[in-house]
């Protein structure tokens, strides 16, 4: 008999007021018995519409029904069959928008709670060692740019199939986004270096402190004996507004504050990279980066942390959980606004930001409404940090330096429906392709690029 | 890790190390970079390339002990590893085609930087005026090297305790002056040094190249941290940088941002030496 209840089990979270002032994950986690109390919330419906949202195809009432049944092993297993990183997807997967978007409980109360299921099955497993089961090796190698999730994806998927995989990363370590981006409160950095360690059970080798397009060109990797190449680069530069201040000192990129904050661990004494201790943050953006910069401005102490953005509630990007939580912890939200200036004072330091009321006219291209100013509603607001959070344009470095790989007029890489980009037996995928995405999406693109390496490297023999 | 396979004390504060990095080396050209990571607490730093040696597979970092991170890397010695080097970064320096006469100014530990680009111009049958400050005779470093490698070699110190007494920027002006005619200037030191070097070449429109030295992280194009205005536009050192036509960069606005970190190093230098610097 189903557990007819129309919320989800609650779960266990650290205190708002608490939690705002530490770097500890926000989300604990549900327990054995609530993890089976929830998973009994499943219909098992017959055309499972969970799965046709899941961009790596999850076989989500499977897993959930061995949830129910109390076989988390079994359960994890079938998550692991077709998902990479299933800690890392539990905690960061816009969920809403995906299976739990699709779930039909959802039409009357509040979907299953899939997310929260899948990182309960991957944190049960995580003291349990599974021992990697390394495939044959079949002789072929391929090359994999960066360390994000759609890098990891290529190489799990194809390790598991016998390739030689070595991945080159640029940082001094792996993961991408899910290292330097994801702050430790929503994805302890402890659980993405786990799986990576799994993927090095695998065979998986990895180069760290490489730039590709610098150290080596994806030219040059072909040379080495690489069959193929699959480039998932990540995003690129920062944007900024253009607007007047953006030079002065306490103005960051969200990229630069995160980096600071999670891969150099600047809120840590032991660690020599340094952050500004702010007062009153403007956080310009309403994505997930900007809850994520946010949330870390208010955990290193700072009074009030405002997200400025330009539409209204309804139309911020984040997932809603983390707009949830942001509020819960004291974030101030300046919706319809938008900033016009950034204000210094005498020795070049944010003071505050000058900003203009909007208000949403005629749906745009995007189909939101859009905002429009409100002519003479200028006000200031004091702070003496700005973030801004408003996307990123791709990195020049490796289209710069690869004859025939083409761009489109944003400059992301350009791919055909198995990822196969324009030169033969290079590969792309994730933020390099689509600009600032989501982990899920760069992963489901991970697993069609390597299916379709797959499928070539066979033919060519 | 990296091997530190040479070090040398330039002075009393500027150390060289030449270090084990084959796949760098192989590809290293003058005016890129590295970035350094001392040990798993320590933050990138970002240092030019003062030299490589492709057969070897070593490249030579050149560094005065300023700060934390520096004063870290300088306790290493010969046979010590660096946790992290990754390059080279940023885009070469590229030459005034055709230039008959260049003026390589250097500053301090950017002698170090200069030198090489010197030597690079020297070779291609440029005639280099090399002119390197110091604050005092004491802290002169790569003379014979940077003899080697000009046509005309102009120390100067501040004080006047050797060479020519006065800054850089006076010894240039004086050669323009004297009716040298340069096709280009290229400018490598303290950001206020750069600066002046651009204001004394400007009135001449003698392209005048700076190497910026802003704070920067991943080095490859992704945090921007190390943006900078030229010519009213916003430009990364690590990716289009670090050498950029100094008549059209924001020198003060470079110099505020390269302070924002100023108390916390200070902090932290404390932290490491209990107050001593």
């Amino acid at each position: 008999m189903p557990n007819m209840s129309l919320t989800k089990t609650p779960i266990a979270e650290q205190d708002p007021k608490v939690r705002a002032r530490n770097f500890k994950e926000v989300t604990l986690g549900y327990t054995p018995e609530e993890a089976m109390e929830e998973a009994k919330r499943c219909l098992n419906c017959k055309h499972k519409p969970c799965m046709t949202g899941c961009p790596v195809s999850v076989r989500i009432p499977e897993f959930v029904a061995k949830v129910a049944e109390g076989e988390f092993e079994e359960a994890y297993k079938i998550i692991k069959s077709t998902n990479a990183l299933p800690a890392v997807c539990g905690r960061v997967c816009p969920q809403e928008n995906q299976c739990e978007g699709k779930c039909v409980r959802g039409i009357k109360g509040e979907p299953v709670a899939i997310g929260r299921l899948e990182r309960f099955c991957a944190d049960y497993m995580a003291d349990k060692p599974v021992a990697a089961e390394k495939a044959e090796p079949n002789g072929h190698k391929v090359a994999v740019v960066g360390a994000g999730p759609s890098s990891l994806t290529v190489a799990g998927d194809l390790a598991k199939l016998g390739y030689e995989v070595t991945i080159y990363e640029a940082f001094h370590t792996a993961g991408g986004v899910l290292m330097y981006g994801i702050p430790e409160f929503r994805l302890p950095k402890s659980i993405v270096q786990q799986e990576i360690d799994n993927l090095k059970a695998l065979g998986v080798n990895i180069m760290t402190n490489m730039v590709i397009g610098k150290v080596l060109s994806i030219d040059e990797l072909m040379g080495m004996g690489y069959e193929a190449v699959f480039v998932g680069s990540g995003a690129g530069l920062p944007r900024f507004m253009g607007i007047e201040g953006e030079g002065l000192v306490g103005v960051y990129s969200a990229n630069e504050y995160l980096t600071r904050i999670n891969l150099m661990k600047a809120y840590k004494d032991e660690y020599a990279t340094p952050i500004m201790k702010s007062k009153n943050v403007a956080v310009v953006g309403g994505g997930n980066v900007a809850m994520d910069a946010a949330r870390s401005a208010m955990r290193l102490g700072a009074e009030h942390v405002y997200i400025v953005y330009r539409r209204s509630m309804d139309e911020l990007p984040a997932r809603k959980e983390e707009v949830h939580h942001a509020q819960e912890e004291g974030i101030e939200f300046l919706v319809l606004n938008n900033p016009v200036k950034i204000l210094g004072d005498e020795n070049g330091h944010v003071k505050g930001m000058e900003c203009i009321k909007m208000e949403l006219g005629e749906p745009d291209e995007s189909g939101r409404r859009r905002p429009v100013a409100i002519d003479g509603s200028n006000f200031e607001l004091e702070i003496d940090t700005a973030i801004m959070s408003i996307g990123t344009s791709p990195n020049p470095l490796i289209r710069s330096t690869t004859p025939g790989l083409e761009v489109n007029k944003h400059g992301c890489l350009i791919v055909d429906e198995t990822e196969s980009t324009t030169k033969a037996g290079v590969y792309a995928g994730g933020d390099a392709v689509t600009g600032a995405a989501t982990v899920i999406l760069a992963m489901g693109a991970g697993k069609k690029a390597a299916a379709a390496i797959d499928e070539y490297i066979k033919n060519k023999q | 890790m990296y091997k530190i396979v040479t070090r040398k004390q330039l002075n009393e504060n500027v150390v060289l190390m030449e270090i084990d990095a084959p796949f760098i080396a192989a590809k290293a050209e003058a005016g890129q970079f590295i970035i350094y990571r001392v040990d798993e607490q320590g933050e990138r730093v970002p240092l030019t390339i003062a030299d490589y040696d492709r057969e070897k597979g070593t490249i030579t970092i050149i560094f005065q002990v300023i700060g934390g991170s520096t004063t870290e890397l300088a306790k290493l010695n010969e046979g010590d590893f660096i946790h992290d080097v990754v390059g080279p970064l940023g885009v070469a320096t590229e030459y005034e085609e055709d230039a008959k006469r260049i003026a390589v100014v250097g500053g301090g530990v950017g002698c170090a930087i200069a030198y090489p680009q010197a030597k690079k111009l020297h070779n291609m049958g440029v005639q280099v005026d090399l002119i390197a400050g110091f604050r005092n005779k004491d802290i002169v470093i790569l003379e014979d090297e940077m003899k080697a490698a000009s046509t005309d070699l102009h120390i100067c110190t501040d004080d006047g305790s050797y060479g020519y007494h006065g800054f850089v920027t006076n010894k240039l002006q004086e050669l323009i002056d004297g009716g040298a005619k340069f096709d280009e200037v290229i400018a490598i030191g303290p950001v206020p040094m750069m600066k002046f070097v651009c204001k004394v070449t400007e009135p001449y429109g003698i392209k005048t190249l700076v190497s910026l030295n802003p704070i920067m992280i991943d080095g490859t194009g992704m945090c921007g941290g190390c943006r900078v205005t030229v010519d009213g536009k916003i430009k990364y050192a690590c990716v289009d940088g670090p050498d950029f036509d100094g008549h059209k960069v924001d020198f003060d606005e470079l110099m505020r941002r390269n302070a924002t970190y100023k108390e916390d190093e200070k902090a932290h230098v404390c932290r490491l030496t209990g107050g001593v610097r």
